[in-house]
């Protein structure tokens, strides 16, 4: 069964804050699903699925379905790190096709600057990652989150002779559409030198190759066509998607690719396209070499030359080759609760609705793809990949 | 097994994985093997991901291998924090797998993807050691 065009995405919102000290993290759910809701001009009444991941609290959709009043026939808790909200539209266009639901509520939130600055729970400690079946044999060493991404780093510049300066690049183009966004956490733009000058955190990886952490959060609705036919609101057509996990093969781990090899087609393939025909992209970039080596992955260019793809301001709206991240990306806009996925499909859906920032606006964009990379390039991961259209695509 | 100048948290052992634990105190690696197909397992687990088996038994590994991919932690956390720099890698055991590691024994800009390096176990002082590795010993420097 394929979901090409049998579901929209009708509603789409991202929490205004990056520092929120006075909420609940279930009141901040409540305030995204309300938000993308009232974009959708639906109604709580209206949500027959609700779709959420680990950063809701309390026994998930259970918990939250109380919270929030819904009455539901379908929920789904698929947790694949900061990619699980890509999934979920994958799985809600699913159901929706299937008949089981016609308004599906994707709600995501977390406070991790809160959490740092108050000592509340909410962040995993070293002690959850000791109780994973892999934990005693990872998480002994030191190697912080940083660390795991540096590892890939380094090895896709042993391999392909990638530098820090491209890498440099990624950061340069989100800094670039981040001047746009009044909401972005860091606004300025930067330069190649000063990426490569900022503080080494984990060697290869400076600084500022790492996304910001921020509290906040987004929701999507994903409704039926008969649902979006009804809707004053421009929707976007889900078109095609694709899941996969890369792990550690049974310590065959190889650091240089990502689990956007599998995908990407998958994606592709639904939506009957190629990456050429893609006018935006939104590509998960917890760091930059994420960036990059998904750059590849995904068949924008060839394997190892993602370090070359990236130089010219391939990656900056509106003139680049792919533009990329315009709402200023992980890197520079938003990361909430260390998971990007979110953030990914909303500005996808702001791009072909033509509501991204006028600077950064894709001209004709019909054609959109979100990508998520959930876990750890260093590890495993949860890769998903979201090929969006515009309503009448 | 000797007194590490890193952190040296201990691990917690399961039914699964007490023998490769219990073998670190001997100062011996032992590598899950599947005796279906014969795949070297990392991490350790009782089933061969490989092949579905539950066939699976142990072996001691050599400790040698190289260096597959290098960083040096300039922020450490937790346990970690006061200790940096030091080197997180992945080295490539003799036997297959790549295991994640620190690299001692020597500056940590001095590791390099693709040297070869060799076993070292460091006590947690908890009935058993973390295995690391440091560079390997050159034969020329016993002459």
């Amino acid at each position: 069964m394929s979901i090409r065009g049998k579901a929209f995405i009708a509603g789409a919102y991202e929490h205004p804050r990056r520092e929120i000290p006075d909420r609940s993290v279930a009141q901040v759910h409540a305030e995204v699903a309300l938000g993308a809701l009232a974009d959708a001009d639906l109604a709580i009444d209206d949500v027959d699925a609700y779709f959420c991941a680990s950063d809701a609290p309390g026994i998930g959709p259970l918990s939250m379905a109380d919270y929030l009043g819904l009455r539901l026939s379908h929920v789904d808790t698929t947790e694949t790190g900061g990619s699980s909200y890509i999934v979920h539209v994958g799985h809600a266009a699913e159901a929706i096709a299937a008949g089981t639901c016609s308004v599906a509520l994707i709600t995501l939130a977390g406070l991790p600057r809160a959490a740092r600055n108050a000592s509340r729970p909410g962040t995993r400690s070293a002690g959850f990652f000791l109780t994973t079946p892999e934990g005693t044999f990872e998480a002994l060493y030191g190697a912080t989150t940083v660390g795991m991404y540096a590892l890939a780093a380094r090895r896709h510049m042993h391999e392909f002779g990638t530098t820090r300066e491209q890498l440099a690049h990624v950061k340069v183009a989100a800094s670039h559409h981040a001047q746009f966004n009044p909401r972005a956490l860091l606004p300025n733009v930067v330069t190649v030198d000063e990426v490569v000058e900022s503080p080494v955190v984990a060697d290869p990886l400076h600084r500022l190759d790492r996304c910001v952490v921020t509290d906040g959060g987004g929701a999507l609705v994903v409704v039926s066509p008969e649902v979006a036919r009804e809707l004053p609101r421009r929707c976007v057509k889900v078109l095609g998607h694709g899941e996969a996990v890369k792990h550690t093969s049974g310590g065959r781990i190889d650091l240089t690719y990502t689990g956007a090899v599998w995908s990407g087609p998958r994606a592709f393939a639904e939506a009957g396209i190629t990456p050429a025909d893609i006018d935006y992209a939104s590509i998960y970039d917890s760091f930059t070499i994420t960036v990059l080596e998904t750059i590849e992955d995904l068949g924008f260019c060839d394997k190892g030359k993602g370090g070359t793809f990236v130089l010219d301001g391939s990656l900056q709206a509106p003139d680049g080759r792919l533009p990329t991240n315009t709402d200023g990306g992980g890197l520079c806009n938003n990361h909430p609760t260390n998971r990007g996925g979110m953030t990914k499909v909303i500005e996808a859906v702001r791009q072909l609705r033509a509501e991204a920032a006028p600077e950064v606006q894709v001209p004709d964009c019909e054609l959109a793809l979100a990508h998520g990379t959930g876990g750890s390039l260093g590890t495993r991961m949860g890769s998903a990949t979201l090929v969006l259209g515009q309503e009448d695509s | 097994v000797i007194t590490a100048g890193l952190p040296t948290p201990a691990p917690v052992p399961s039914p699964e994985t007490e023998a490769f634990w219990d073998a670190t105190a001997e100062g011996r690696l032992l590598l899950p093997r599947c005796r279906a197909c014969g795949y070297t397992i990392w991490y350790p687990r009782s089933m061969c991901p490989s092949c579905a088996s539950t066939d699976v038994d142990w072996f001691e590994g050599s400790g040698r291998g190289i260096v597959y991919s290098v960083t040096i932690i300039h922020r450490g956390e937790g346990a970690y924090r006061e200790s940096t720099p030091y080197v997180v890698a992945y080295v490539e055991l003799d036997e297959g797998p790549r295991v994640l590691t620190n690299v001692v024994g020597c500056a940590p800009d001095e590791v390099r993807v693709g040297q070869a390096v060799e076993l070292t176990f460091h006590d947690t002082g908890q009935g058993n050691a973390l295995p690391r590795f440091r560079p390997a010993h050159r034969e020329e420097d016993d002459g």
